[in-house]
């Protein structure tokens, strides 16, 4: 198992999202996240003073795949979230130890994403 | 402000001096109509001004940072009312009761005679207004609250709430109406010195201003305006379209300040100086974003609403004495000042809402500019003072306001350092260092301004998930956004 950890634009979101939906992964996780790299500050112009905002805002993604799995969430996300310009963020992987799906108590690869006979919903509906 | 309606005036006076009851049987007689209606006017006039209180809530709010907003709310109100019976109680009187040389002494709690010619004894203004005495006093109380809401734009986000009602007292029952006496109550300012100032660019204004300098002297910058080069970073207010809110209601308002103390519509006078007040409070903005284009090539937002209130702010005083003409200069100057008043001030003191420049130095420009642009035919129209230096080559007039300008200062500057000082050493003026930190809402009203900002939605009472789409329609009754949350993602 293994974790991908993307720090992305947040306009690269919604391919990724409609894409992995696509190759059936639909367990993921963002967080709105500031940081800094090697983007420029941005100035800002109050009353005659400066500010210099050297935190940009990011989305911070994740998502947990079995090991076979990474290559294909990977290159959605390479191909999304690249624009080419000093910005575009970073990805990690990490190994992950155990995974346990709370429901249930299952443990294991069998409750990461989604799987063969069970329906996945789409367009964001909750029922 | 004052003698515009001498013209008016005089045939009232006529009037008064009639039997009255002659002409009692046949209805209202025709100085009952020109009272009602001057009476009117004023009372509109007094209305505009008391909703600029919301005026400088919103400027004030909105330079504020969000942790410090629900505070500014409770603030105004608090002083507004606090000035609202001092004023009524002891500053009227003081003010306005009695052609004193340095303060009047009848008429505290507005006790007047309901006879119209005993009542012009007692308070000399009404006699050249013809007006109801409760609406000269609301009318004078609500430039007291004016000019108490201006001292505290410098002390933002760190002034401690009891300064404020120590303070406001002092302000609205002694300082403000021995001051407004001198200069608009036939005192020694206005009678001897000929110091013109139709609306208060020097009494409101420059005296609100002078009281918050004070009090920033003595309270220090909020922590971390100053880098540790000692460079000024900014500390952006978080709500600019509430500034420009507030601005727009300030600007609304002044065409009650300037236009109303004409104290009487008869004549139109009140109409040329909306006008005129119009066209400086638009120079002052056009000048100011003129300017700081030129400095950072931006538009900003803070120093356009600081070039309204300063051109505002400069024809408050000339407002009465000045043809159409001047009112554009004498806005475009306060423009210009304000954003070097602002941008100088900076380096040193810390002033949120850029207070010290808009009311402060503009003020002066002011006063100082019906030294040089007074027309002569207002200046007796009013019946104080004399032409400008534009007319009549005299510097006279400029260095009579010059001396105003210079003695209101010092005596409002004196007396508000010591009761400021004194609020130091005993109550105390400042929250203390983790209040300021955590912001004065959480601190000193135990509430935040914006809750949904500072407390997770988890720990918020009802704040289910957003729904969308409709869903919540298609969910069984009973359902918590909560279970079916579970569900969908098991």
């Amino acid at each position: 198992m293994k974790m991908l950890i993307a720090y992305i634009r947040h306009e690269a979101f919604e391919p990724i999202r409609a894409d992995l939906l696509d190759a059936g992964f639909p367990s993921l996780s963002i967080t709105e996240v500031k940081g800094s790299g090697r983007q420029k500050a941005i100035t800002e112009h109050y009353r005659g003073s400066e500010l210099a905002v050297h935190l940009r805002p990011k989305l911070k993604l994740e998502c947990v795949v079995e090991s076979k799995d990474v290559e294909v969430v990977k290159d959605v996300i390479l191909r999304h979230a690249r624009t080419g310009s000093v910005g575009d963020g970073k990805l990690f992987i990490l190994p992950v130890e155990e995974a346990v799906r709370i429901r249930t108590g299952e443990e294991g690869e069998t409750v990461l994403q989604a799987h063969d006979g069970e329906e996945v919903t789409v367009n964001g509906d909750l029922a | 402000m004052r003698r515009i309606a001498l013209a008016a005036g005089v045939p009232l006076g006529l009037l008064l001096a009639l039997p009255s009851g002659a002409l009692a049987a046949d209805g209202p007689t025709l100085d009952d109509t020109i009272s009602a209606v001057n009476t009117t006017w004023v009372i509109v006039a007094a209305v505009l001004v008391m909703f600029m209180q919301a005026g400088f809530l919103f400027l004030e709010v909105g330079f504020s940072r969000a942790k410090n907003a629900g505070l500014g709310v409770v603030k105004i109100l608090t002083n507004y009312s606090i000035c609202a019976i001092a004023y009524w109680a002891v500053g009227f009187a003081l003010a306005f009761g009695g052609a004193g040389e340095i303060a009047g002494d009848s008429g505290f709690f507005l006790d007047v005679s309901s006879v119209p010619s005993e009542a012009a004894q007692q308070f000399p203004l009404l006699d050249i207004a013809g007006i109801s005495p409760a609406a000269l006093l609301f009318f004078q109380f609500v430039f007291c609250a004016v000019s108490l809401a201006i001292v505290w734009g410098t002390t933002l986000e760190r002034l401690k709430f009891s300064a404020y009602v120590i303070y406001a007292v002092v302000f609205s029952a002694v300082i403000y109406p021995v001051i407004s006496h001198w200069i608009f109550g036939g005192g020694w300012l206005q009678v001897n010195v000929g110091m013109q100032d139709f609306a208060g660019s020097t009494v409101v204004h420059l005296i609100g201003a002078t009281g918050g300098f004070a009090a920033l002297l003595l309270l220090g910058p909020r922590r971390g305006k100053y880098g540790p080069d000692g460079k000024p970073r900014a500390i952006p207010g978080h709500s600019m379209p509430l500034v420009g809110l507030g601005v727009m209601i300030l600007w609304l308002g002044w065409f009650g300040f300037n236009p109303g103390s004409t104290l009487g519509a008869l004549g139109g006078r009140f109409a040329e100086i909306a006008l005129v007040t119009n066209l400086a409070a638009a120079a002052g903005v056009l000048a100011a974003l003129t300017v700081m284009y030129q400095r950072t090539k931006t538009y900003d937002v803070g120093m356009a609403g600081n070039g309204a209130i300063a051109g505002l702010v400069a024809i408050t005083a000339p407002s009465g004495y000045v043809e159409f003409w001047a009112a554009p200069i004498i806005g475009a100057v306060a423009g210009v000042i304000v954003v070097y008043g602002v941008i100088l001030i900076e380096k040193v003191l810390d002033d949120p809402v850029g207070a010290l420049s808009a009311h402060g130095l503009a003020g002066i420009w002011g006063t100082l500019s019906c030294g040089i642009f007074t027309a002569p035919r207002l200046a007796e129209l009013n019946g104080v003072g004399e032409g400008g230096l534009w007319y009549t080559g005299s510097v006279a007039q400029l260095w009579n306001q010059a001396l105003g300008v210079g003695v209101a200062f010092a005596c409002v500057f004196a007396v508000s350092y010591a009761v400021f000082f004194a609020i130091k050493h005993t109550v105390g003026l400042r929250v203390t260092a983790e209040e300021e930190d955590a912001g004065l809402d959480i601190a000193e009203t135990g509430m935040y301004g914006y809750p949904e900002q500072f407390i997770p939605p988890s720990e918020l009472i009802g704040s289910g998930l957003p729904v969308e789409g409709g869903a919540a329609q298609r969910a069984p009754a009973g359902v918590t956004a909560t279970a079916m949350t579970g569900e969908a993602t098991a």
